[in-house]
């Protein structure tokens, strides 16, 4: 479900970058990725008079164009670990070139110790992951926060690895 | 959608589960005294009466782990006033208490239950007290009648009336149902007061045991929620953005310590006037405040802080200021509640690498770690400070443990129902 809300932001992002990458066009709805104008019933003529558009550096997608939404965190830490860097600035870029799209960052603590201190430890790694899209051009009425704690693991063991699996942000798209 | 929300818990308030929870005495290392509970007598129209009130009152009192009542067949005989009782029948069966009593039918659904507490070696009785009761109300009744007898016995107050609220999940094909289930102390009388989809977390007994705060992750945000048992109605009393959490009730009744945490995640412990919906905030630290706890005359409130690095238990006054630090020992101290007598608090506490629950004496400020488990949490002192519940882990799931505060006896309560975690127990019924 968010997988395909992601597809189609993303859509409307690549839309947008393919017909001149300016942002003074007003996208009619982020959702709607092809505008058809021809039922005006006006037809006009044109010629090539050889200007050219400006050109751009692009970033292949070589995960097949859908941005991973879930970051996990070491041990007692809300720190962004390197690797998740350039993925937060992708969402941070994601939305900023949609104004319209809003997000909701999950935090999550593994298991050990008490539950309400599990949300406060949730919620930190939420705030990291909010300032960084903040920074980067997000603004703050895109995002919202939720600390779940340790009330909603992804994994349900109780091993080291079922611990880092729950140590996590979780970036949902929501409209 | 709030109006179907109220209907869905009033229906879920009547849905009352088969008592799922079985209890199971894992150590008893006091000395049982010997007693006996002699089957009480019936006065009445049908052939029975409506609970077997003595049988009630036999496990109590085993259940407490401090008595070993005596086996019906080992009687040499069975009077059910204190005329009628042979004191060398008893004393020479080394027994040290014996109650006798009797429940006589008053009208269509209304009982006298009535009981009488000896001591067979000096020939004295002890108490005797009648109490009436209908159908609905013989259990609680029961068990009330069974408190007088422990605190007669052992000179402290009997908990067999109290209830306990827990939260249990369960996951299915279709997800994850979190309920918040009320059930007498001894397990009986399960009732599910709220369901949902979402997270339930942090019940909180009001001071009158008529009400529960509690957390609801309902729409996929936090919000606190007081509802009345009684009718199942319920009131959002905050869902401010971001974090609202840790509800714990003032000693009058009137305010909750909570937690927010606001757009930028800040948590601070915050007291909420119920009726005036007027917060107050009384922590400003840039660290993790949250798990706000009243002490009993209500003039502290302790809470779990980072500020330090780890989190360790302070003290604050009610009406906020300087915040001291109590706990020192270990790296880890979180979730503090104290006792009923205001001289114990308990906590979660890291012992070597272990999640275990500890209590501190407030005057000689030492630690006893009581559990043993690697991930015990959520400890709930009994309303007469001599006991706590908390929960730990058997393979995947939580299971409830009760545990005296001197670690001598310990319960593990045993459920159906898949997680149980957040056991709270409640205070003394009022009446």
């Amino acid at each position: 479900m968010s997988n395909l809300k992601l597809i189609a932001v993303l859509l409307a992002t690549l839309s947008l970058t393919a017909c001149g990458g300016s942002d003074t066009i007003p996208d009619p709805d982020p959702t709607d990725t092809v505008y058809d104008d021809s039922a005006s019933g006006a037809d006009t003529g044109g010629y090539d008079d050889g200007s050219m558009g400006e050109g751009e550096f692009f970033e292949d997608d070589l995960s097949g164009g859908e941005l991973t939404n879930i970051i996990y965190f070491e041990f007692d830490s809300s720190e962004l670990r390197d690797d998740d860097q350039e993925l937060v600035s992708r969402h941070a870029m994601q939305l900023a070139n949609n104004p319209s799209a809003t997000v909701r960052l999950e935090g999550h603590a593994d298991e050990r110790g008490s539950r309400e201190y599990n949300i406060g430890l949730g919620e930190r790694r939420s705030q990291t992951v909010r300032r960084m899209l903040l920074i980067q051009g997000a603004t703050s009425s895109q995002i919202q926060t939720v600390s779940f704690g340790e009330e909603r693991p992804a994994a349900l063991g109780s091993s080291e690895e079922d611990y880092s699996l729950n140590r996590r942000v979780e970036i949902k798209y929501i409209n | 959608m709030l109006k179907k929300l109220l209907i869905a818990t009033s229906l879920l308030l009547m849905a009352q589960a088969n008592a799922e929870i079985t209890i199971q005495i894992t150590e008893g290392g006091a000395k049982r005294t010997p007693v006996a509970v002699v089957p009480f007598g019936w006065e009445g129209q049908s052939s029975d009466a409506p609970l077997d009130v003595s049988a009630l009152i036999s496990a109590d009192l085993y259940r407490s782990g401090r008595f070993d009542p005596l086996p019906e067949g080992d009687m040499l005989q069975k009077p059910t006033t204190g005329a009628d009782i042979d004191f060398d029948d008893w004393s020479i069966l080394g027994v040290e208490a014996v109650v006798v009593g009797k429940v006589m039918q008053t009208g269509a659904n209304a009982y006298m239950v009535q009981f009488q507490l000896f001591d067979p070696l000096r020939q004295t009785q002890l108490v005797a007290y009648r109490m009436p009761a209908s159908r609905g109300t013989i259990r609680h009744v029961s068990h009330r009648l069974a408190d007088m007898i422990y605190e007669k016995l052992t000179g402290i107050k009997g908990v067999f009336a109290t209830k306990v609220a827990f939260v249990t999940a369960e996951r299915n094909s279709s997800g994850s149902v979190y309920r918040l289930v009320v059930a007498d102390q001894d397990g009986e009388n399960e009732n599910v007061v709220m369901e949902s989809k979402d997270p339930i977390m942090s019940p909180a007994w009001s001071p009158d045991s008529r009400r529960l705060a509690y957390v609801s992750f309902e729409g996929n945000k936090s919000s606190i929620w007081v509802q009345t048992l009684r009718t199942g109605n319920r009131i959002n009393v905050s869902s401010k953005p971001g974090i609202n959490g840790a509800p714990s009730f003032s000693p009058d009744g009137r305010k909750l310590a909570i937690t927010l945490g606001g757009v930028d995640g800040n948590l601070d412990i915050y007291v909420l006037d119920i009726n005036a919906r007027e917060f107050k905030r009384l922590t400003t630290n840039r660290a993790i405040d949250t798990e706000g706890s009243w002490s009993p005359d209500g003039k502290h409130i302790y809470f779990t802080s980072d500020r330090s690095g780890g989190p360790q238990i302070y003290r604050m006054s009610a009406n906020g200021g300087t915040p001291e630090r109590v706990t020192f020992e270990g790296s880890y101290n979180a979730r503090p509640r104290l006792s009923e007598d205001g001289k114990k608090l308990a906590m979660v506490h890291n012992d070597r690498g272990n999640y275990r629950i500890a209590v501190m004496d407030l005057a000689r400020k030492d630690l006893l770690v009581l559990s043993t488990g690697n991930q015990d949490e959520s400890p709930s002192f009994a309303p007469n400070s001599d006991i706590l519940i908390y929960a730990t882990r058997t393979g995947r799931n939580g299971v409830l443990e009760s545990v005296s505060a001197d670690g001598l006896i310990r319960q593990k309560l045993e459920s159906g129902q898949g997680d149980v975690r957040e056991p709270v127990w409640s205070p003394f019924p009022r009446f």
